[in-house]
C-alpha cells in the first residue's frame, strides 16, 4: 500500500464512519475497514474501479464528486478522504465545501506543483513537468487546478476553514508543516496531506 | 391455464387484507424453490419477478419449455449460486401460473374471476409472498433481489419487512412509476380490451381468448424492454427472407417479424386479465407517496445492506430513477452501493449475458454471505 494512505490511516481513530471520495480500487478503504474497524463507504467515478470494489467486498457508490455529495446529509461521516483528486474537478472550491459539509473533518491530500523536481523541470526542459505523481502529458491529464502546497494552505486560510494537521510527503519521509517551514516544504514534499474541518 | 399442472402451491389460510379494501383467504401461492436451505436457515435469496416472469426462474420451465427467465443469473456456479443459496421465487398474487389470479373461480359465484378478481397492488403482492418464510421457517433472508417490477417488490418487501432480509438487491427499477411507464402499460391495456374477443373480461366462459390483443400488447412492450442501438445493431433495416420490400403489408422487415414472433408465443402462455392487472399493480406503485412523500421514511427502520444496480441503456428504468433510492437511503446514513452497468441490451439487460452485471451481483452476494457466516 502506498505511504500516502498509510499516513491518512493513521489520522483516523478506530470505529469511525468514513466516506472515501474517489476511492478508486478502494486499497485504502480495504485497508481501513480491516485495520481499523472503520464504517467505510466508496463513491467512485469509473466504473472498472466501482467493480474492482465490489470484489473486494466493498460499499461503493459509482458517481461524481461534484454533483453526488450532496446527497449525504451534513456531518454524517466523522471523516471524508479525498485523495490526490482535488485538482481534477472542474470547481474543486465547491467539492472542498461539500466534503467539510458532509464531513465532520476532512483529510485532503494534493500533488505539490512546487515540488523542486517540478520547478527543475520546468526551468531547465522547458515543458511541462512529468513526474511520478504527475505522470500524465499536459494534453492527457486530468489535472485541471493543479496548485501548490504554499497555495493550498493559503487558500485554506483564507476560507477561514481550520488545519488540525499539515504533513508533507516526499520518497524519504513524513514530516510536519507549519508556518515557519512552509515555504521549505513547498520545495521539498511532493505530497500534502491536510486534516481540516468547517 | 394452469390447473392441470403439477405446481408447488402454499394454500395462504390467513386472511390478506388488500389496499383495495377487499380480503381474501384460503388463496394459493404457487412457487418454485432451487439449491438446498442450510441448517442455519440464514442462505435464503427471495427472488421476485417482473411483469410476464414466473416462479420459474431457471431451469427448464415445466409449462413453457423453455429456459427460466432469469438462467443467465441462477444456478449452479453462477450469479445467485444454487450451490450454496436457497432460492424462492413465487408467482405474484394476479399472476397466471398457479397463484390466485383472474383466471381463478370467484368462490361465491364460481365463475371465473375475470375482472371482477379484486385489484392488487405490489403491497399486496409482498405481503401475500410473505408468508413463504412461515412455510419455510426462515426467520430472516440472506437476501431479496429482483429486476423491473420484482425491484418494486423487493423495495416494498424490505419496507413492511425491515428486518427480514440481510441484503437487499434491487434491480432496473423505480420507487413511483412514471408517467411514461403509465402510458405504456395502459397502451398495453387498451389493446386488450379493445380486442373484441376480450368480451368484458369474460373471455374464458366464451371459450376463446383476446389474443390479437394480448399479442399487440406485448409487442408494443417489447419495444421499450429494448434500446434504439441494441435494435438497429441486431435488425437494422434488413429483410425478413426476401430479396426485396414486397409493397405490402407484410412483415418485410426482421424487426416486425421478429415482434409479431414475440406476440404470438406470449399469447401462449399468459393470461390477458393477467396483464391487466400486474400492469395496473405497476402502476399503482409509489413507495414515497406511501410515506407522505418521503421516499427515505420507507427504509428507515432497516439495518439491511442495500446494493442497486441500473443498466445506462435502459430508458423504462433510467439510472437516474434508480439513483433516487440511493438518494433516500443515502438521506439517513443507510448502507448503500449503487453501479450503473454499460449495456447496449436496453431495459432487458439483467435478464441477459452481461457479464459486469453478473459478475457485480455475483461479488456482492458472495462477499456479503462471508459476512453473514461470520
Amino acid at each position: 500500500m502506498k505511504k500516502e494512505f498509510k499516513v491518512i490511516a493513521d489520522l483516523i481513530e478506530k470505529d469511525k464512519k468514513v466516506l472515501d471520495v474517489g476511492c478508486a480500487d478502494g486499497t485504502l478503504m480495504k485497508f481501513l475497514e480491516d485495520d481499523k474497524n472503520i464504517n467505510i463507504r466508496g463513491l467512485e467515478i469509473s466504473k472498472e474501479k466501482v467493480q474492482e470494489c465490489i470484489a473486494k467486498g466493498l460499499t461503493v457508490i459509482e458517481g461524481n464528486a461534484e454533483t453526488d455529495l450532496k446527497q449525504f446529509p451534513d456531518k454524517s461521516f466523522d471523516y471524508v478522504i479525498l485523495s490526490q483528486t482535488l485538482q481534477a474537478f472542474l470547481n474543486p472550491e465547491l467539492v472542498l465545501n461539500e466534503l467539510l459539509r458532509v464531513g465532520k473533518k476532512a483529510i485532503v491530500t494534493i500533488p505539490n506543483f512546487g515540488y523542486w523536481r517540478i520547478r527543475v523541470h520546468l526551468l531547465f526542459k522547458g515543458t511541462m513537468p512529468i513526474t511520478k505523481t504527475l505522470p500524465d502529458e499536459w494534453y492527457n491529464t486530468a489535472n485541471l487546478h493543479m496548485c501548490t502546497i504554499k497555495d493550498f494552505v493559503h487558500f485554506i486560510k483564507s476560507k477561514d476553514i481550520k488545519i488540525f494537521k499539515s504533513l508533507a510527503l516526499n520518497n524519504f519521509n513524513t514530516s510536519l508543516i507549519n508556518d515557519n517551514n512552509l515555504g521549505f516544504k513547498n520545495l521539498s514534499a511532493d505530497l500534502g496531506i491536510f486534516l481540516i474541518e468547517k | 391455464m394452469n390447473t392441470e399442472k403439477n405446481l408447488k402451491t402454499l394454500i395462504v389460510n390467513k386472511p390478506l387484507k388488500l389496499d383495495c379494501g377487499k380480503t381474501i383467504n384460503n388463496f394459493p401461492i404457487a412457487y418454485e424453490t432451487y439449491g438446498e436451505l442450510n441448517l442455519k436457515k440464514n442462505n435464503a435469496i427471495l427472488v421476485f419477478h417482473a411483469l410476464t416472469g414466473d416462479q420459474y426462474v431457471t431451469g427448464i420451465n415445466p409449462v413453457t419449455k423453455k429456459d427460466g427467465w432469469w438462467s443467465y443469473a441462477v444456478g449452479p456456479n453462477k450469479a445467485i449460486d444454487t450451490n450454496k443459496y436457497f432460492v424462492i421465487c413465487t408467482n405474484v398474487i394476479g399472476g397466471c401460473m398457479g397463484s390466485y389470479g383472474p383466471s381463478d373461480k370467484d368462490p361465491v359465484s364460481d365463475n371465473i374471476f375475470g375482472t371482477n378478481f379484486p385489484v392488487i397492488t405490489i403491497n399486496d403482492m409482498v405481503n401475500a409472498q410473505y408468508n413463504l418464510l412461515d412455510h419455510f421457517n426462515i426467520d430472516k433472508l440472506f437476501s431479496i433481489t429482483g429486476g423491473s417490477m420484482g425491484g418494486m417488490q423487493v423495495l416494498q418487501f424490505i419496507s413492511n419487512f425491515p428486518d427480514k432480509a440481510k441484503t437487499v438487491i434491487p434491480i432496473a427499477t423505480t420507487s413511483s412509476h412514471s408517467a411514461q411507464n403509465i402510458a405504456l402499460n395502459e397502451l398495453g391495456r387498451q389493446a386488450i380490451t379493445a380486442d373484441s374477443n376480450w368480451k368484458d373480461g369474460n373471455y374464458a366462459s366464451n371459450n376463446t381468448i383476446p389474443g390479437k390483443g394480448l399479442a399487440v400488447a406485448r409487442m408494443a412492450a417489447h419495444i421499450t424492454y429494448l434500446s434504439k442501438k441494441g435494435l438497429q445493431e441486431k435488425f437494422g433495416r434488413k429483410l425478413q427472407e426476401r430479396e426485396d420490400l414486397k409493397f405490402g403489408f407484410d412483415a418485410d422487415f426482421q424487426i416486425e417479424s421478429y415482434l409479431r414472433y414475440q406476440g404470438s408465443v406470449f399469447v401462449d402462455r399468459f393470461d390477458a386479465n393477467s396483464y391487466l392487472y400486474i400492469t395496473r399493480a405497476m402502476d399503482y406503485f409509489d413507495l414515497a407517496k406511501q410515506f407522505d412523500g418521503d421516499l427515505s421514511k420507507a427504509f428507515k427502520n432497516t439495518k439491511a445492506k442495500f446494493f442497486i444496480i441500473s443498466f445506462t441503456s435502459d430508458w423504462l428504468y433510467p439510472t437516474q430513477e434508480n439513483k433516487e433510492i440511493v438518494i433516500a437511503l443515502n438521506s439517513i446514513g443507510a448502507d448503500v452501493g449503487f453501479v450503473e452497468i454499460e449495456s447496449d441490451k436496453g431495459h432487458d439487460s439483467f435478464l441477459l449475458d452481461v457479464p459486469n452485471f453478473l459478475n457485480a451481483l455475483k461479488n456482492f452476494l458472495d462477499k456479503s454471505y462471508v459476512e453473514n457466516e461470520k
